[in-house]
């Protein structure tokens, strides 16, 4: 159980860097639907934490408890030493840019920045001075006396950035802070302002439903699912270890095949599936028992595409290709085996120098190595 | 009698809509929206414009016995036009102090209406587009309610709560709180309470209507960054709804100020307002070139103001585009 192990090391990793934002046992009801459900995460100092998850499985309403604006059914909610839990969002050292912005239409941009710094009762020479660097910080020292329906989108979302940036939180919220761009200009920010964020050095907690955001912008991501937290773990150990099978269809593709233990050594496994012709065997070992019932996920980038019958062990399938995905660099071979089951296979433009690439309905066969299935649990 | 009273009224409101309209028809200018605007212009033209000019140009000539009883400014003898414009109305108007006091009566007694309402209607708009979506349509209901009996109707039963015999003195003596009945009717006061009372709906409605679009999530921003309720209330809920409160004070400020038909039946006789001074030159006096000129002095008072106030909006946001 490679998968686990080396979460277990990460969460502990974790809990050695002294935790600044704890969040413990927190649940939020709204009549009988439970939207959070006995959350429990800690954020160290600085750090950029993402959180992703479907549609309606609370990220917002979490984010809302941090900033005040919703109040924990139960739980506790400790920053920086300091039990938060019922204070007003007015009295909180956090700061949060709305997802629509909400910019106030009545003020101008270096008004709407200075909004919460007068809110502190700082001298006027102060205010001006911190607006001034927030704008030169986002580049938006020409527009200071716009109001914000003269900007364009992107400029808002500076502004947005720059005004809950501007009191220095303790903790900077952002809920899903590039949901108004197009793609294009959303991948363009997306560094931009990772580097703004670590430039004034917060502490960060995102939501998004974009994947790719989260994995581009966080040190660490937390996936979410019905109110609780699946799994919290850098985007690379998420990615390649998943720890269940919604983390494992979440962030990017897989194939997923069920089945049960029917040979446990400690230095390998092998899993027999139904969709799949003969047994695959893992290389690792896993805490588990004989026949007890697992699932496999296998990246598309991991399944080979040959013409030629693999050789020696068991990870390969024979099929027809069904489907192909031209995209580019890369194409997705749908691969229907004899079992029924459609394998995906990612693979880059440049295998196909020596052959032709696989047609529709041509016999191919899909093959991967021993340790590129994870073996899932749950 | 009856009647003519009313339709004055009338008249009077739709020159007030006419005011606020062309208001609205210089912001839309610029932008030209063609064929759509192309309705309210026509509209305008037909029962604003014209009627306005008309006006206008009776005010500058002289009264005659005829029918109409009236110069004509623009004469024909010996095959040459003659224009006789005549300013002695308008020389009248500002030498006699009687117009000027009246029009400082009126415009002191819709400034007041205005404010009062204001005051009252601000809290009511509100509550009513904070509360839940269910109840807001009964309560908006409650609000406009009494349009549903006529304006004459619903003053004659101020005149019976206010009269010396009046419900109110009644109760008054009844509870023992007086001992002689007060002289409610026929005072600054009445005419006060009847006005605030017929044009708090025109203030509740535009107030409420601003209100209500208002984006929650302002507030919570405002409170995200430190500001307490009432602070978010002055510094983000007042100023956005701005429009709502100059659109609800335009609305009873205007035709309030040429109110005739409450000073009439609840209010004094000595206190001059300008309403009144137009019916008796109109209708008693026979005098259609005065009172077209305490017209368009009227007019002219209420859209020098807005139209100025406008410009100045528009240009400090012009200013802030160049930047
Ligand atoms: N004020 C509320 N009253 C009742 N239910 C609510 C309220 N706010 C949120 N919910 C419910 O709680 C659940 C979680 O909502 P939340 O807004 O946190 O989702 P989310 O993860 O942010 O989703 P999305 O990605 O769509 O923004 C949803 O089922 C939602 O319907
Ligand atoms: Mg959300």
């Amino acid at each position: 159980m490679k998968s686990f192990e080396t979460n277990l090391a990460y969460s502990a990793g974790a809990h050695n860097a002294k935790p600044y934002l704890q969040i413990v046992d927190v649940v939020k009801k709204f009549g009988d639907h439970t939207a959070v459900d006995h959350l429990n995460l800690s954020i160290t100092k600085n750090e950029i934490f993402a959180l992703l998850g479907s549609s309606g499985c609370g990220k917002s309403t979490l984010l809302r408890m941090l900033a005040g604006m919703e109040t924990p059914t139960s739980g506790k909610i400790i920053l920086d030493g300091e039990d938060i839990t019922h204070l007003a969002p007015y009295e909180r050292p956090i700061n949060m840019m709305f997802q629509s912005y909400a910019l106030f239409p009545h003020m101008s941009v270096a008004k709407n920045i200075a909004f919460g710094l007068k809110q502190d009762g700082l001298p006027r020479g102060e205010i001006d001075e911190r607006v001034e660097g927030m704008l030169e910080l986002v580049q938006m020292k020409k527009y200071a006396h716009r109001k914000p329906f003269q900007l364009s989108g992107g400029q808002q979302q500076r502004v947005a950035l720059a005004r809950s940036l501007a009191k220095r939180p303790k903790l900077l919220l952002l809920d899903e802070p590039l949901g108004a761009l197009d793609k294009k200009l959303r991948q363009q920010t997306q560094l931009e302002l990772v580097n703004l964020i670590e430039q004034v050095g917060v502490t960060c907690i995102m939501v998004t439903h974009d994947q790719e955001e989260a994995m581009t912008m966080a040190g660490r991501i937390g996936i979410m699912s019905e109110g609780q937290l699946l799994q919290v773990a850098t985007p690379g150990e998420i990615y390649e270890h998943p720890n269940c099978r919604f983390t494992a269809e979440f962030i990017g593709e897989t194939n997923l095949f069920g089945g049960h233990v029917i040979e446990d050594e400690p230095d390998f496994v092998r899993v027999q599936s139904t969709e799949l012709p003969r047994p695959v065997r893992i290389g690792h070992g896993i805490t588990g028992t004989l026949g007890m019932p697992v699932w496999l996920s296998l990246r598309p980038e991991r399944v080979g595409v040959t013409r030629r019958q693999p050789v020696s062990h068991g990870n390969w399938a024979a099929g027809t290709v069904s489907d192909i995905a031209y995209l580019g660099g890369f194409s997705i071979f749908h691969v229907r085996l004899d079992t029924g089951k459609v394998v995906k296979a990612s693979v880059p433009a440049t295998r196909w120098r020596e052959e032709a690439a696989p047609i529709w309905d041509e016999p191919v066969f899909v093959s991967w190595a021993d340790n590129d299935a994870v073996v899932l649990t749950q | 009698m009856m009647n003519r009273l009313l339709s004055l009224r009338d008249s009077r409101e739709a020159a007030a809509r006419g005011a606020r309209r062309s208001l609205r028809w210089q912001r839309a200018l610029p932008r030209g929206r063609s064929l759509v605007t192309a309705v309210p212009y026509g509209w305008l033209l037909l029962f604003f414009l014209l009627p306005f000019l008309f006006v206008l140009q009776i005010s500058f000539s002289e009264v005659e016995i005829a029918s109409p009883p009236y110069r004509a400014l623009v004469t024909r003898a010996e095959d040459a036009l003659h224009i006789a414009l005549n300013l002695g109305n308008f020389t009248y108007i500002f030498g006699d102090p009687l117009y000027f006091d009246a029009y400082l009566g009126s415009l002191r007694m819709a400034a007041v209406t205005t404010l009062i309402c204001l005051l009252i209607g601000y809290p009511v708009a509100y509550t009513i587009a904070r509360a839940p979506e269910a109840k807001r349509n009964t309560l908006l209901m409650l609000v406009m309610l009494p349009f549903w009996t006529s304006f004459l109707v619903r003053v004659y039963a101020w005149m019976g709560i206010l009269d010396n015999e009046g419900l109110l003195n009644h109760l008054l003596l009844s509870l023992k709180l007086i001992d002689a009945p007060l002289a409610l009717m026929h005072t600054q006061l009445s005419v006060q309470v009847v006005m605030v009372y017929a044009y708090l709906p025109f203030m509740i409605l535009p107030l409420f209507s601003n209100l209500v679009k208002l984006d929650g999530r302002l507030l919570e921003a405002a409170a995200d960054l430190g500001c307490k309720p009432w602070k978010s209330f002055l510094t983000v809920t007042l100023p956005l709804s701005k429009n709502g409160v100059i659109a609800g004070s335009m609305l009873v400020f205007i035709p309030a100020v040429g109110e005739f038909v409450i000073p009439e039946l609840v209010g004094t006789p000595e206190s001059l307002m300008i309403g009144k001074v137009l019916w008796m030159e109109f209708f008693d006096n026979n005098n259609w070139p005065m009172a077209a000129a305490v017209t368009i002095v009227m007019v002219a008072l209420l859209l020098v103001p807005i139209v100025y106030l406008h410009k100045r909006e528009e240009k400090s946001l012009a200013r802030a585009a160049k930047h």
